[in-house]
């Protein structure tokens, strides 16, 4: 059966180039880079050019990378060293509802351990406004954490105006990068933001290995005690092979960043306008200007998402939901949830992100099977245009 | 391996009874989109018996899949004997649903329940099977 894969804010396969960069570094270049014989040398070697390929990327300097295990570890660091750093300061950080829960549960550990944390809202575009921004800010606040691109909507945040505001008031700026990264060109110095998480499997390099960009000048404590890897900011053997993936896959996205850009926008726009044209009531979630390339989050009006994503693929096409029924828990997607949608546009909202991979041919199959089981889904379902479903509608099960 | 067992998969791409009925005796809807899970059921009845019945639903696979296979049990099935039915035996039917969609299968049990006790009280008749039954009971879906 063909394959087509629509999900890559999830994951991104590796490219060949990047494994075979890697591949070495499993087996005859196996050395620990903290050795101090050749072999050890050569993987502290393959690291530190790594480091300065991740650098170029986003326009850093190379000894302001600090290899993690996960753009989740990058964020935990974040925020977590920050809030201790200044701890004497303040108690008080400033995020989005519509974070990555690597942001909002770790905001969560922090309020539980008495710090303050305000989730700015956004509106139905999913943008958070400056001025809400700027209002939240109190003589208490350490920490602005707003994330660059949404990983569900792709809407990208103003974050050098969210830096400017940032700098205005003394506090720390971080942003969580993972989904921009690859996807926009990046300049940290020209976005002048204090701290950035990255991830390289977001980037057609491994999973398991991310980074935080921390600049110069400023340290915050360790998240990672033990040894004195990574200029002793962040202890553990290095994942060598990972961290080359990720080096080579930032290179290739540096080189290749216009066209990326270019090609996956065009594969989108092209999908976009094949559903909304064949399907009836369908919406597209987010802001079309400021969105990643890739990206297409939409409602198909009258049907659950899940049940969508689920016929998908008995046929081969793989995307995604946070929608209803996804979980025991019941919850919902938090971001469209943000954004004002109604809980049912909620549940019948699917994510397709495009990629490298993608080809015309894809789209068109998917497209043409799309078609057809939004019909069939449609054809038994209780709501339609003359019997929308209402929100409003009292629930009778304890969602 | 799936999320689903086969024998969910082949009901909720094939799905039985799937639609509606011209004049039907009895008339259920359970659930509502704010949950995610909304269940409509039409029974065609004689002499409390269920000639007929149809579903339509607005709901993930599971619950789908569940709308089928319990349409199916009911047909031919006594009153009595349809509300006997619980979810569990449309989960048994499917062969098992992941623990998180179980709920998912209470959907059709209500339904069913419900679409029944309307009929009952139109006719007036006493159902044993509708005895503890409320309609505005609040079910947990576990």
């Amino acid at each position: 059966m063909r394959q087509v894969y629509l999900d890559y804010s999830a994951t991104t396969p590796v490219k060949n180039k990047v494994l075979e960069e890697m591949l070495p570094y499993f087996s005859e270049n196996f050395g620990n880079p903290s050795s101090l014989y050749q072999i050890g040398f050569k993987s502290k070697d393959a690291i530190t050019l790594a480091r300065s390929r991740v650098a170029q990327l986003i326009g850093a300097e190379d000894k302001e990378i600090y290899f993690t295990s996960s753009g989740t570890e990058a964020d935990n660091w974040a925020v977590i060293g920050t809030a201790k750093a200044l701890k004497p300061k303040g108690n008080h950080i400033i995020t989005s509802k519509i974070e990555h829960h690597a942001l909002l549960h770790t905001c969560e550990y922090l309020e539980k351990e008495g710090y303050q944390v305000t989730y700015l809202n956004v509106d139905k575009k999913g943008m958070v406004s400056l001025e809400e921004l700027e209002r939240a800010i109190t003589d208490r606040t350490i920490l602005i954490s707003i994330m660059f691109a949404n990983n569900e909507v792709g809407t990208i945040q103003p974050i050098k105006e969210i830096a400017k505001i940032a700098k205005k008031h003394g506090v720390l700026f971080h942003t969580d990068g993972v989904q921009a990264l690859g996807n926009l060109p990046i300049d940290v110095k020209e976005l002048n933001v204090d701290m950035m998480s990255i991830s390289a499997h977001k980037i057609y390099g491994p999973k398991g290995v991310g980074a935080l960009y921390i600049r110069k000048g400023l340290t915050i404590p360790n998240l990672i005690h033990g040894g004195g890897q990574e200029n002793k900011k962040r202890a553990g053997t290095e994942n060598v092979p990972g961290i080359v993936g990720f080096g080579k896959a930032a290179s290739l996205a540096d080189e290749n960043l216009a066209s990326h850009i270019e090609k996956v926008r065009t594969l989108r726009d092209y999908f976009i306008s094949q559903i909304t044209t064949r399907i009836e009531d369908v919406v597209v979630n987010g802001d079309m200007e400021h969105r990643l390339p890739g990206n297409a989050n939409l409602i198909f009006k009258y049907i659950e998402g899940e049940a969508l994503l689920l016929y998908m693929d008995t046929k081969g096409i793989f995307a995604s939901t946070g929608s209803a029924c996804s979980s025991a828990t019941f919850s919902p997607s938090h971001v469209l949830s943000a954004m004002g949608l109604p809980l049912e546009q909620v549940y019948s909202s699917i994510r397709f992100t495009v990629g490298d991979f993608t080809t015309k041919e894809d789209i068109d199959y998917a497209v043409d099977e799309i078609v057809e089981m939004v019909e069939k889904l449609r054809a038994f379902s209780p709501y339609n245009k003359d019997n929308v479903m209402n929100s409003a509608q009292s629930c009778n099960c304890q969602a | 391996m799936g999320m689903y067992n086969e024998k969910v998969m082949e009901h909720f791409t094939n799905p039985r009874n799937a639609g509606t009925m011209e004049n039907p005796d009895a008339v259920g809807s359970y659930g509502s989109p704010v949950c995610g899970d909304m269940m409509e059921i039409s029974l065609k009845i004689e002499d409390n018996v269920i000639v007929d019945a149809k579903f339509r639903t607005f709901g993930c696979g599971s619950a789908i899949a569940s709308s089928s296979v319990a349409t199916d049990m009911i047909k031919g099935k006594t009153l009595e004997e349809a509300l006997a039915l619980t979810n569990q035996n449309f989960v048994d039917e499917l062969g098992g649903l992941p623990g998180a969609k179980i709920h998912c299968s209470v959907l059709s049990e209500q339904a069913i329940k419900l679409a029944i006790y309307n009929y009952a009280k139109e006719k007036g008749l006493v159902l044993e099977g509708l005895k503890d039954f409320d309609p505005n009971e609040e079910h947990d879906h576990e």
